[in-house]
Formats: structure tokens, C-alpha cells, sequence
């Protein structure tokens, strides 16, 4: 059978309640009569034959490039670059798809005889990824080869001696790359697709360079004119790195972009209730649904969050294109959309959403409030092409515990920006101009982000703007279950219930609001007419 | 013996009038020892009881597994020939117990049917026990192919090994041709397997176990290709394991970039083998106590 698209239901009196995500745990809610939910696809079909695909994906790129093999020599300096842990989430069960596509582009090197193969992962201000994390990523074997040998490399951007400024763009953007990008004879890059945001030009522009040049375009300007940014076509954030991709690629960088996309078959079969509609959950289902909230519930955070960061996905390939980069992104852009479209007709007063455990910047790790806030503002309130699921001047409604709890190792300035920056203000221009640029140029920041395993200093702040476009289309933000401390310091209500949180909602949108409930993840993109 | 020949009949046996033509008994041991009751439902599933929970904690402590390569089998449909290189009784044992479950339940083993059929108490334990078939090593034997296609047509996974023997010095041998000829007939992908350790465990002349550590790392699939003749195919089976070793010894990319230099140290020593290729064997072999470090210094799927 094939898979059903995603649709939008209209609650009614039988309408059974609806899960929702709440933080490492899940609760069920009745919606008010009338709401609609909007459920995702169901995965895709993958591709049968893995290697297949990637094989045939590199002798037959897109674009004006040449084939893999045509682009290598046994003398040339060859490097792989690849996205870092922040992708795909959960991560995927061994194998990861970056380690196959890595290993089959190392045996076409080793068959023509490249020695000179450096392996940078790409983070950008990121933190950098512990051995288990790289293992996962590019597989033991392809580890053991490289690192031993100082060939598999984090991308540091800012280690001075190691990046290159090639120029400015004609709108005055600084181009910084990583040293071992600019002077490769050939940039292979290896990336993974899980929402319309990645790839592109974006992998290179930003995964390899440095703050210099990544503030052109994370920053409160760019992010409130971009609607959304999941939209490359009404994304300043994308315009800002495609015009940086092309000053690259003018520079005489040779890129060769492999992007892959994934199905949304994103739980384990363990978790199999949360990608099916509830109507449809069979005795097992309702089975796992109690065990897993009741056992989730009465464990503690800890212990809650050990247990949700061991899920593997059970992710598989729906599509792999490479060559060059604008063709190959078009290509992925349609799966991404195959896989994740959902109509809507309309905007509706309040949108709902469950936040899970898991963000892009929290793998294994704890997600603090400032990650609540561009989880649900940044990532989830953006996932919508043409308008916003929610009118202006609406009210966003989340689900999640949001307790004040912060990881020190991997988010050192988080816990500063939580403490200094959020008791001043809010308002992310304010805090941009402000405070950006002490955070972003301490010393301390910057040796934990260079040395440990610390996201940049500035990365909070590029959260803080994440959400900036919804802070200024909304009227109201409510956490249901939040703490209530936490919720207030973000400038948002505090709920303890959604029926509460609808009525507290309605004080600002009027009464009988309309309302869309977000059925994520897992992931997909709204078509709002 | 002598004696009781030379007792006169009835006391010994008849001697056949050489007039009359010699009524040739065919024999049901060897390579003719049928099989077919030992992929019986009953006997499958005791096999199993027996594999899971006998032979694999026995395995584990005889052997100490350490096991890399499994991803690389992660959508490989079935059947599947596993072909590894061989130095002890324990490397079927050993594979059996770590070949991932979907294959393990369903896999017969190619044994000599001149070593393990020639009685009949021994087929019928290694049939039943191991999932064994008889396959003819010193002579062409056509039932002995057909036997296998026939089971690999039925879905059934093969464990063999193309050596035809286990070694007598824990150096590689030249491969028999058995292993590419069924691969071509049958067109299933053989899934090359390096065995490292299992020789100083029980080797050849051993004559008894000494518990140890093993390595077995499982390479990419292998499939025919378009023209490819059992010949080539079966030396390309050959330096596969070759290479899995030297990815062992050396690493993953050092051992492609001998392999496309054909700079692979071989297995099997060109020539007659000296001392210094036994030298350079035991130099390989897995360390025999474990890093105290975690996760172990391969980080490997070791169970």
C-alpha cells in the first residue's frame, strides 16, 4: 500500500484526544470541537538498493559537473567535508547514511589513487562532536583510517591561521572559509536533508566558515525577512548564502554537493504509537502509549533523558542526487516536499504544538528553555510555505516541561545568556545590539568552543533570533506544563493546563478562536492558502 | 585381520566368481548422505535452541569474539554465500554464532564429505547439529553443486569455506573454485569473512583447546559481474579476504589503497612459506588480553 499523504482533521465529538510531545514524555489532550490537526505524511518508500543509489548518484551527477571519477587524480588534494551531529534527529540506527556515501567515495579515491584525503566535519559554531558521535557518523572504519592520522578533522572557525577570507559579496558580505575548503582540489560534500532549511549553498557558506561571515546572515534582520525560512525562495537567509555559495564558487572552490534525503520513519517499532494516527492504534499500540508515559513520567528527568537519547531512528533514503550544488539542491527540495507537504486552507487564531525531547542543538544533551524557545518559535512555527499556520497578532500554545536545567559542557554561554541577558530584555534587537558581541568575542567562549565541547558564544543569541519572526507575528506565547519561572523569564504565560491555555489564549485573540494543532514529529511542512 | 581372512568360507566372506558382473553397493555415506531431514522444522528449531544458548556462550568464552563489518550486511537480501578463511574446527562454531539472526537460523554449513560423512554416526551429528551438507573436496562432484544451488534456491543461506580444509600452518591457502562457481551459478552475492585468532585456539594440530581471542571481520558483498568467470570471480573473493585482514592489521583505507595498488600482503604466502611468514602472522594476531579502556580500542560491535 502506498503511503497516505498528510491531511487535516477537523476535531469532532469522536474525535479521540491527541498526542502531543511534552519534553522527554507525551500527554494525550482533547482539542476543542471544531480545531484541526494537522498529521503528517506517512514515510515514504525508500530506496531499495542503498549503495545502488549512491553509486549511481556520483557517475551520474546533476548540473554542469562531471562525474566523480572524471574529478579525481591520484596527485589532487581531496577533501570530504559532512554534516555534524546536529542532523538527523534522532540520530539514525548504524549505518549512518554519511558513513556509506563517505566510504563509497573513499573507494572511488583509493581505485584512482588519491592520497591526499582530509575529512573535515562541518559545524560551523556548533560544538564539536565527541568520538562516539564522529564513530557514528562516519563509521568506525573510515575513523580508525583517518583520525589516527590527523585527517578527520572538526571544523574550528577560530582558529585564524586555518581560515581564508576570500572577499566580500556586492552586498558587503565577508566570505571566510575553512583553509583546507579553499585550497582542496576538490570539496566533496556529504549531507543530510531532514528539513527544507539544509543544504544548498548553505552546507558550504556556513558548515565551513566562520563568525565573520556568519553574521551577514544569523541575525535579527535577516531571520524577521525570512517567511519562512524553511522557504528558500522568501528566505533572506538563503539569499544571504547563495550569494555567498556563488562569491565561493567564483573564487574558484570546486564543490561537489551529494545531499540525501530521509523518510519520516522516525521511531523505533517500540514507538510505533507516535507516527500513527490515534484512531488507528491497535491494542500494542495503546499497550507501548501507557508503558512508555507511565515509565517516562515517573522516572526522573535524568533518567527520562538517557532513555529518549538512546532511540535510534529507523530512518531510510528516500533520494540521493550529487553535483552541483543549485541542481542538486532543486532535486532535494522535491523529496523534502514529497516526503513532508501538508495542505491547509487557512490561518486559524491559536496553534498548538507538543515540543519532544530532541532539537538540533541538544543531541545527547539537555534541552534548556532557550532551545524550548527557537524549538517551537525558530524550527516549528517556521515549518509553513506562503503564510504562517497562525494569524497575526495569534497565539502560540507548546507543550513542554521547559524546567531552567542546562548543560555546562555543551552550552556554557546559555546558562550567562539565561542569567544576564533574558532578566534585561527580551527583544532580540535589543539583545543583538547590546550583548552580541561580548559573548561572541570572550575568550573563555571561545576556548571551550575551540578545545571542549561548547557551542560559540554566540550561539544562543542566533536561537534568540531564530524565533524573532514569530515574536514579532505573534500576540501571545503560552507553555502548558512549563515552569512557570523559566516560562516568565523567556516573556512568555505559563499554563498548567491546554484547556487553561486556551481560555488564557482567548483574552488575546478574542472568543472562539480558531485553533491548528501541529501532529509533530514526526516532521512536516504546511501549505498555508 | 589377516587371519580371519584366511579362514576358509563359510567362516569368512565369499569371494565374487570374477564372471559375474560386481553389484556395486552405492554408498549413502559421503557425499551422498542425504540431508534433507535435518532442515526439518523439529530439528531446525532444536538446532537453534542448541546455537543460541549452547554454542554461543561456549563460543564467546573459547574465542572472545571481537566482530567488525556487520553493518555492512544491513540490507543484504537473502540467500547469502559466506565465504572465510579456515584454520580450526571452532571458525564454524564461532561464524554460526555471529552471523546476524536472520541468517544464522537458515544457513547450512559445507563440510568435507570425506571428513565429516565417512561415518554415520558423525554425519548425522554434524548434519543436526551444525546444519552440515557433504561437499566432495577432492574430486569434481556434481551432486555436491547441486546439493547447494538447490538449497540456495530454496532461500537458504551457505557458510563454506573455500579453502576445501583448514590450514595445517594458520597461513592462507590457495581458494578451490567450488565457492565462485556456485556464486556464478546461482547469481547470489558471497560475503567475504577474515578469521584471525582461532588457529593459536585449535589449530590443525592442536590437540587441545586453549581458550583465546578472535577476530572476524565481514566484508562488502561480492556479486558476479556481467561476463565475470568463476576464475576471476574467485580470486577477487581472495583478495577481498586479503584486504579484510590487512584492514585489520593496517586500516580500512590503507588496506584500499594497497589493494588498488595491489601492494595487499596476501594471505597465502607466494611460494614456500619461511619462517618470517609465520613471524609476520603471530605479529598479527589479537592482543591477548583486552584494553581495560572503554569503548575497546577498535570500537567494535564485540559481544
Amino acid at each position: 500500500m502506498s503511503p497516505r499523504p498528510g491531511f487535516s482533521l477537523e476535531v469532532d465529538r469522536s474525535t479521540p484526544p491527541t498526542l502531543m510531545w511534552h519534553g522527554d514524555g507525551f500527554r494525550l489532550e482533547k482539542l476543542p470541537v471544531g480545531s484541526r490537526v494537522l498529521y503528517p505524511p506517512e514515510p515514504l518508500d525508500p530506496t531499495k538498493d542503498v549503495d545502488g543509489a549512491i553509486e549511481f548518484a556520483l557517475t551520474h551527477p546533476v548540473g554542469d559537473s562531471e562525474p566523480l571519477d572524471a574529478l579525481l587524480s591520484p596527485d589532487m588534494k581531496l577533501v570530504i567535508a559532512f554534516d555534524d551531529v546536529s542532523l538527523p534527529l534522532p540520530q539514525m540506527k548504524a549505518p549512518d547514511i554519511r558513513q556509506r556515501i563517505i566510504e563509497t567515495i573513499l573507494e572511488h579515491a583509493a581505485s584512482v589513487g588519491v592520497e591526499d584525503v582530509t575529512l573535515i566535519a562541518a559545524l560551523a559554531l556548533h560544538r564539536r562532536m565527541t568520538e562516539t558521535e564522529l564513530r557514528h557518523a562516519v563509521g568506525s572504519r573510515v575513523y580508525d583510517s583517518f583520525h589516527p592520522r590527523g585527517r578527520l578533522l572538526q571544523h574550528d572557525a577560530e582558529d585564524e591561521a586555518n581560515m581564508v577570507h576570500l572577499g566580500l559579496t556586492e552586498h558587503g558580505e565577508d566570505v571566510e572559509l575553512n583553509r583546507h575548503a579553499v585550497e582542496a582540489d576538490l570539496l566533496v560534500y556529504v549531507n543530510i536533508n531532514l528539513v527544507s532549511m539544509d543544504g544548498g549553498h548553505k552546507s558550504v557558506a556556513t558548515g565551513l566558515a566562520s563568525y565573520r561571515s556568519i553574521k551577514h546572515h544569523h541575525n535579527v534582520a535577516t531571520m524577521v525577512h525570512s517567511r519562512s525560512f524553511m522557504d528558500m525562495h522568501n528566505s533572506e537567509l538563503h539569499t544571504s548564502n547563495w550569494r555567498m555559495g556563488r562569491f565561493i564558487k567564483d573564487a574558484g572552490v570546486k564543490i561537489f554537493q551529494i545531499e540525501t534525503t530521509l523518510n519520516t520513519n522516525t521511531f523505533p517499532d517500540s514507538f510505533s504509537f507516535l507516527a500513527t494516527r490515534e484512531w488507528e492504534w491497535t491494542l500494542r499500540e495503546r499497550a507501548s502509549y501507557l508503558g512508555a508515559k507511565k515509565s517516562l513520567d515517573l522516572a526522573p528527568p535524568w533518567l527520562a533523558r538517557e532513555i529518549m537519547h538512546k532511540v535510534r531512528s529507523p530512518y531510510q533514503l528516500t533520494g540521493v542526487h550529487a553535483g552541483e550544488v543549485e541542481e542538486v539542491h532543486k532535486k532535494t527540495l522535491q523529496n523534502v516536499f514529497r516526503q513532508q507537504l501538508v495542505h491547509v486552507e487557512g490561518q486559524s487564531d491559536i496553534l498548538t504544538m507538543g515540543l519532544p525531547f530532541i532539537g538540533p542543538y541538544n543531541v545527547n544533551s539537555i534541552m534548556n528553555p532557550i532551545l524550548v524557545y527557537c524549538l517551537g518559535l525558530g524550527y516549528l512555527f517556521n515549518m509553513y510555505l506562503k503564510k504562517p499556520l497562525v494569524r497575526q497578532g495569534g497565539v502560540v500554545i507548546m507543550s513542554h516541561p521547559n524546567r531552567p536545567e542546562f548543560d555546562s559542557s555543551f552550552h556554557p554561554s546559555y546558562i550567562d545568556f539565561y542569567d544576564q541577558v533574558l532578566t534585561e530584555t527580551t527583544d532580540p534587537r535589543i539583545i543583538e545590539s547590546k550583548y552580541e558581541e561580548s559573548f561572541a568575542r570572550d575568550p573563555w567562549y571561545i576556548h571551550l568552543y575551540r578545545n571542549a565541547n561548547a557551542y560559540h558564544g554566540v550561539h544562543p543569541f542566533y536561537m534568540w533570533y531564530w524565533g524573532a519572526h514569530a515574536l514579532e507575528h505573534l500576540g501571545g506565547v503560552i507553555i502548558v506544563g512549563g515552569d512557570p519561572g523559566a516560562t516568565r523569564r523567556l516573556g512568555f504565560q505559563p499554563a498548567s493546563t491546554m484547556t487553561d491555555a486556551i481560555e488564557m489564549a482567548t483574552s488575546i485573540v478574542g472568543r472562539d478562536p480558531s485553533l491548528i494543532h501541529l501532529h509533530t514529529p514526526p516532521l512536516l511542512m504546511a501549505e498555508v492558502n | 585381520m589377516a587371519r580371519i581372512n584366511r579362514l576358509p568360507f563359510p567362516l569368512s566372506k565369499p569371494q565374487w566368481p570374477t564372471s559375474v558382473q560386481l553389484n556395486r553397493k552405492i554408498s549413502k555415506l559421503g557425499p551422498n548422505f542425504e540431508t534433507d531431514w535435518s532442515r526439518r522444522y523439529g530439528v531446525r528449531l532444536f538446532r537453534a535452541v542448541v546455537l543460541d544458548n549452547f554454542v554461543r556462550p561456549s563460543v564467546k568464552f573459547v574465542a572472545s569474539p571481537e566482530v567488525f563489518g556487520e553493518d555492512r550486511l544491513i540490507d543484504l537480501p537473502t540467500p547469502v554465500i559466506f565465504a572465510a578463511n579456515h584454520s580450526s574446527h571452532i571458525d564454524t562454531p564461532l561464524l554460526l554464532s555471529l552471523l546476524p539472526d536472520r541468517y544464522r537460523h537458515r544457513c547450512v554449513v559445507a563440510a568435507g564429505a570425506d571428513y565429516f560423512f565417512d561415518r554415520r554416526w558423525k554425519a548425522y551429528i554434524w548434519s543436526g547439529l551444525l546444519g552440515a551438507i557433504p561437499i566432495e573436496r577432492q574430486k569434481v562432484n556434481r551432486r555436491s553443486g547441486e546439493v547447494a544451488s538447490k538449497l540456495l534456491s530454496e532461500k537458504w543461506n551457505l557458510l563454506i569455506f573455500p579453502e576445501g580444509g583448514r590450514s595445517p600452518n594458520g597461513l592462507g591457502q590457495e581458494f578451490k573454485r567450488g565457492v565462485a562457481q556456485l556464486a556464478v551459478r546461482s547469481g547470489r552475492p558471497v560475503v567475504p569473512i577474515y578469521l584471525e585468532g582461532t588457529f593459536e585456539i585449535y589449530g590443525k594440530n592442536s590437540s587441545k583447546i586453549k581458550p583465546g581471542k578472535s577476530r572476524v571481520n565481514f566484508g562488502k558483498p561480492l556479486t558476479v559481474e556481467d561476463g565475470e568467470d568463476p576464475r576471476s570471480f574467485g580470486l577477487r573473493i581472495q583478495r577481498s579476504i586479503d584486504e579484510l585482514a590487512s584492514e585489520l592489521h593496517d586500516d580500512w583505507w590503507a588496506a584500499k589503497l594497497q589493494r588498488s595498488s595491489d601492494s595487499l600482503p596476501p594471505l597465502t604466502p607466494v611460494g614456500t612459506s619461511t619462517w618470517l611468514h609465520d613471524w609476520q602472522r603471530t605479529a598479527n594476531l589479537p592482543p591477548k588480553t583486552t584494553s581495560r579502556r572503554w569503548p575497546r580500542r577498535f570500537g567494535s560491535s564485540s559481544r
